[in-house]
């Protein structure tokens, strides 16, 4: 059985704690509340145009116009905020020297790992949580189908677990959490826009670059499509650099 | 309690502990001494199940730490070398982590031994305080106090006096004079006198390899391969040191201070005690004797001996 309180807890009060956690959540609100006003802003914009033209009405759609770019300008703020959550998590306690306590208490590796995880993890849900605010703001004024929000909601859980544990697994192979940060980012980004490479490699290698493309199973979701290669995508994607941080942790030992 | 055999500790080429093999009982405490690099924080880091050993076993209450090493790790408590702990916490919400994760469930009992061991270690006054902020002496003994969460049954203390103001040296000293008996301690320390005065059982330990094994007392004896006297005697100096040199059992007399009453120093073969073959020398040659005492091999010696023995060795 996984013995994670004790660790989640203690990576909980370490980010609220220190001014960590309150300052990606208000960056987070500040990025996601100006993308939300700036689509807000647009959509009325076209819907003032669309009032003087009756051809432009039948393309107007609330989901299509607003919800799906808010989304994925989340999952932007998210690959841009989810490095700066992860970088500390193994680098702080390499570079401070607390692991040597901390491996040899009575816990396994796994506990270990799942604790931080899932602390992260909160402080990641928080914002995100915040930001349902805007659309309880938007269904006051207008009707709101529900099932694409929630869709798109699942999705930036399940994006932003994998973020996280790619920051874990390279905040473990560190000791410096400005490098730990520099490369969760750049893998984020590169994982973001690998798809772009698709159109000109070939059909074989096109395809598997567009699979492995983070923000094109993410595309989906925004679009209010749950679709159950994504969810598995993003899960195995979760699993695997859980996995690759746990054998990390492992070799760190066994060197020395 | 404490089983180790033929460890042995490699970091790539470079052996840091070679083939050790040592057996605590329990209750004992145990005092490992060392230049530094020989090997005492790997060894015990490998003892806590820090990192695996690269051969050789090690068994702590009869579990395997690499087979078991939960079971090891919740019968240990350590105080590491450089007492690293979480800055941002306070000192009492850091002890209450370490309770939990030591695996105390229920809050009452939690809350009765983190006060149990704050009480102990005397950081009453500091528990409201964050651990950054707190002077060295105090940090090491909130680390004490985390090592005693859980009532583990052994102790590793990694050089636990290092930067204590000398009131305090003794408080801890006493404070793991205390636990032994109790618990089974292990200790490393760069000071010698500690070794004495704390210690049932010295390891000496020099580039990896044990040198001697033994109760302070027994290697102060075995290894004073001869027997100081000191005199200090009055009359003519040339007369005097034949007067000594025929005193049977004596190797060598050396002159160490002039003067009226001079002072010689008597070296002589330690299997026999020959204080009153001397004195009677002295008295049958109308000298007159101020002063006659042994000299003891301080630890100090002893370990310095061993350590530069070794290195001749090598």
């Amino acid at each position: 059985m996984l013995n994670s309180t004790p660790i989640f807890k203690k990576e909980i009060g370490s980010y609220f704690l220190s001014p960590i956690a309150y300052v990606v959540i208000t960056m987070f609100l500040i990025l996601s509340g100006y993308f939300f006003y700036s689509s807000v802003a647009y959509y009325s914009l076209i819907s003032m145009q669309a009032m003087q033209n009756p051809y432009m009405v039948s393309g107007l759609n609330l989901t299509e116009g607003l919800i799906s770019p808010f989304f994925a300008n989340i999952g932007i703020i998210a690959m841009l905020i989810i490095p700066m959550l992860t970088m500390r998590l193994f680098a702080e306690e390499k570079k401070s020297g607390t692991v040597e306590l901390l491996f040899t208490y009575p816990l396994r590796d796994m506990d270990i790992l799942m604790g931080k995880f899932f602390a992260a993890s909160v402080v990641y849900l928080v914002p995100i949580a915040v930001t349902a605010v805007y659309i309880i703001f938007i269904r006051t004024l207008t009707e709101l189908p529900i099932g694409p929000i929630l869709a798109g909601y699942l999705g930036l859980l399940l994006m932003g677990e994998a973020f996280i544990a790619l920051g874990i697994f390279i905040s473990s192979t560190t000791e410096n959490q400005i490098i730990a940060a520099i490369i969760t980012f750049g893998l984020l980004l590169l994982l973001w826009v690998i798809g772009w490479a698709a159109n000109f490699t070939g059909p074989v290698f096109g395809k598997i670059l567009n699979e492995l493309s983070l923000v094109r199973h993410f595309d989906n979701f925004s679009k209010g499509v749950i679709d159950i290669k994504d969810v598995v995508f993003y899960l195995l994607f979760t699993f695997y650099c859980l996995f690759l941080t746990c054998r990390v942790i492992e070799s760190k030992r066994w060197r020395g | 309690m404490i089983e180790i055999q033929n460890l042995t500790k490699r970091y790539g080429h470079i052996k840091a502990v070679e083939n050790i093999s040592f057996t605590v009982q329990k209750g004992e405490i145990l005092g490992f001494l060392g230049p530094n690099g020989a090997g005492k924080t790997t060894t015990m880091r490998v003892l806590t199940g820090y990192f695996p050993p690269t051969e050789g076993t090690v068994k702590v209450a009869g579990f395997n730490i690499t087979e078991k090493p939960l079971d090891v790790k919740k019968r240990i408590g350590y105080l590491p070398e450089n007492v690293a702990l979480y800055k941002d916490m306070r000192v009492v919400d850091y002890l209450k982590f370490v309770g939990r994760v030591e695996g105390i469930k229920r809050s009452a009992k939690l809350k009765q031994q983190v006060g149990n061991v704050i009480e102990r270690c005397g950081i009453g006054d500091m528990q409201k305080r964050i651990i950054g902020k707190l002077s060295k002496g105090y940090r090491q003994r909130v680390g004490l106090a985390q090592a005693l969460l859980g009532e583990p049954e052994v102790l590793i203390l990694d050089e636990p006096t290092v930067g204590l103001d000398p009131k305090q040296i003794v408080e801890i000293r006493k404070l793991i004079k205390e636990l032994g008996g109790e618990r089974t301690v292990i200790l490393s320390t760069h000071i010698l006198p500690e070794v004495q005065m704390i210690c049932e059982r010295v390891i000496i330990i020099n580039e990896g390899k044990i040198a001697a094994i033994d109760t302070p007392d027994n290697l102060n004896r075995q290894l004073s391969k001869q027997l100081v006297v000191l005199m200090e005697i009055e009359g003519d100096p040339q007369k005097i040191v034949s007067v000594l040199e025929n005193v049977d059992g004596v190797m060598e007399v050396k002159q160490k201070r002039k003067g009226k009453v001079k002072q010689f120093e008597v070296i002589t073969r330690p299997d026999k005690d020959i204080r009153k073959d001397l004195a009677q020398a002295v008295f049958e040659n109308q000298l007159t004797l101020y002063e006659l005492r042994t000299v003891e091999m301080s630890l100090e010696e002893i370990f310095l001996k061993l350590v530069t023995r070794e290195e001749h060795h090598a």
